[in-house]
């Protein structure tokens, strides 16, 4: 067993600088890594390229790093829930590429698995097909995108084991999985980190390869951005 | 005239038994409530469900579990979770039956927009543009005018697309409609509502051919 735990969230950290470009999984709230994201607003990291779904909310998950100015970029598909993103975006502040959602998820696993681009209909006669390849397959219309290229992958998962291997809850898997092994080094935070040993090797949903650093988070929040329910 | 909720009834008519299907956010999310429940349908959210189910009772919410809306909701029998990735993959490899989503114009070719107001609303396309490029079934849910009174069914869209060349199916306030050969076919009028008013509200090509039935629920 190779063992990729490492103490805490400033351990996992380690390496980090100011103008790199960091993955980070996470649909809306769901399944974000909350404690690295703590951690780059704590070490103040400037300039930095997010790949993100989302860029989560004025006070929560990535909203924490907009309000402070340290982001450059953001790749996302989706940046309807944050009022001060829609400002730094509108007043030029900071740059955003906006991607459909699946490509952006092809993007990452495409980069994890050695694939350095390939084609999808998403946005083929839309602006986002603006400057790319076309090309025709089976008299459909294609464009080409490329894999992502990151510094670090920063993911969440439920379970994780000390060899690096994660499981997933629920619809918190969304991005993270793509993420793993997508970026130069992926560190991922777990809710629970146990011996290896302890995970049915049946469950694992990322085998630990594509790990280099586990740690168990502090504490989570799991802050839920809509909350709808019915009556008994 | 319909409301939001009779256009979610007369789409729930077009879901078929044995369909999965992805439910937009707005109009589309009510579909699910009405649907027969003498069939079976799975609804997919692309965040990474198939066999989603209602919102969970008071209490019972999980920060784990939520559909692409970012709405707390519950998993049915029967439901699996998957990632993104593998999400987008069942939606262009033409796995999911039924699209059902929302627009703010649509070309009388079936072109779509529905994600970006230049100047005014940039929010992103989500996965719409992946949804559209792929699926062989889409309906849109959409109210025929704007706010103003201006179509939205338009010789060409104005806005920044989402897909081209798409939309088969068009269920309005007002109407439902078929997108082919370039142009919009009438196909039934909402209870009440005239030809004539669906051709006033209807900027792009409207073809009326024969008598055109009030809408069954």
């Amino acid at each position: 067993m190779i063992n990729k735990t490492v103490a805490n969230v400033r351990e996992a950290c380690e390496g980090i600088e100011d103008g790199m470009t960091f993955m980070l999984g996470g649909f809306g709230l769901c399944g974000i890594p909350e404690n690295i994201i703590n951690e780059l607003v704590r070490r103040n990291i400037q300039g930095v390229t997010c790949i993100s779904n989302n860029a989560g909310v004025d006070d929560f998950g990535l909203g924490l790093l907009l309000k402070k100015h340290q982001i450059k970029k953001m790749i996302s598909s989706y940046v309807g829930e944050n009022a001060e993103f829609e400002r730094q975006m509108l007043s030029g502040e900071m740059e955003v590429e906006l991607v459909p959602q699946g490509t952006l998820a092809q993007r990452c696993e495409a980069a994890r698995t050695g694939i350095p681009a390939f084609f999808t209909p998403a946005g083929y006669g839309t602006e986002v097909a603006e400057g790319k390849e076309t090309r025709e397959f089976n008299g459909k219309m294609h464009i080409m995108e490329r894999a992502f290229e990151a510094d670090f992958s920063f993911v969440k998962a439920w379970k994780g084991d000390e060899a690096g291997n994660l499981i997933f809850k629920g619809t918190a898997r969304n991005f993270n999985p793509a993420m793993c092994g997508a970026g130069k080094i992926t560190v991922a935070e777990v809710e629970e980190l146990v011996p290896a040993g302890e995970l049915d090797p049946n469950q694992v949903h990322i085998p630990g390869i594509f790990v280099q650093r586990i740690f168990q988070g502090e504490k989570y929040e799991k802050r839920i951005e809509q909350l709808t329910v019915r009556k008994k | 005239m319909l409301d939001k909720n009779q256009i979610a009834q007369r789409i729930a008519k077009e879901v078929k038994d044995g369909y999965y299907v992805n439910l937009g956010i707005g109009i589309p999310t009510l579909v699910a409530n009405f649907v027969r429940d003498d069939i079976s349908v799975e609804f997919q959210s692309e965040n990474g469900i198939l066999g989603m189910g209602p919102f969970p009772y008071e209490g019972e919410e999980d920060p784990d579990l939520i559909n692409a809306g970012k709405q707390t909701i519950t998993a049915l029998p029967g439901a699996s979770f998957f990632d993104s990735a593998m999400s987008f993959g069942m939606i262009r490899g033409q796995h999911v039956d039924l699209t059902i989503l929302g627009a703010m114009e649509v070309s009388q070719n079936g072109d779509i927009a529905n994600w970006k107001i230049p100047g005014k609303m940039v929010k992103g396309m989500g996965g719409a543009m992946d949804l559209v490029a792929s699926a062989e079934n889409i309906i849109v849910a959409m109210m025929h005018t704007n706010r103003a009174g201006e179509s939205k069914l338009l010789k060409e869209c104005t806005l920044p697309l989402t897909g081209v060349a798409c939309v088969k199916k068009i269920v309005s306030n007002l109407a439902v409609m078929e997108v082919r050969d370039g142009k919009f076919h009438l196909l039934e009028r909402a209870p009440g509502v005239s030809v004539e008013e669906i051709q006033q509200a209807t900027e792009g090509d409207l073809v009326v051919e024969g008598d055109i039935p009030e809408m069954k629920f």
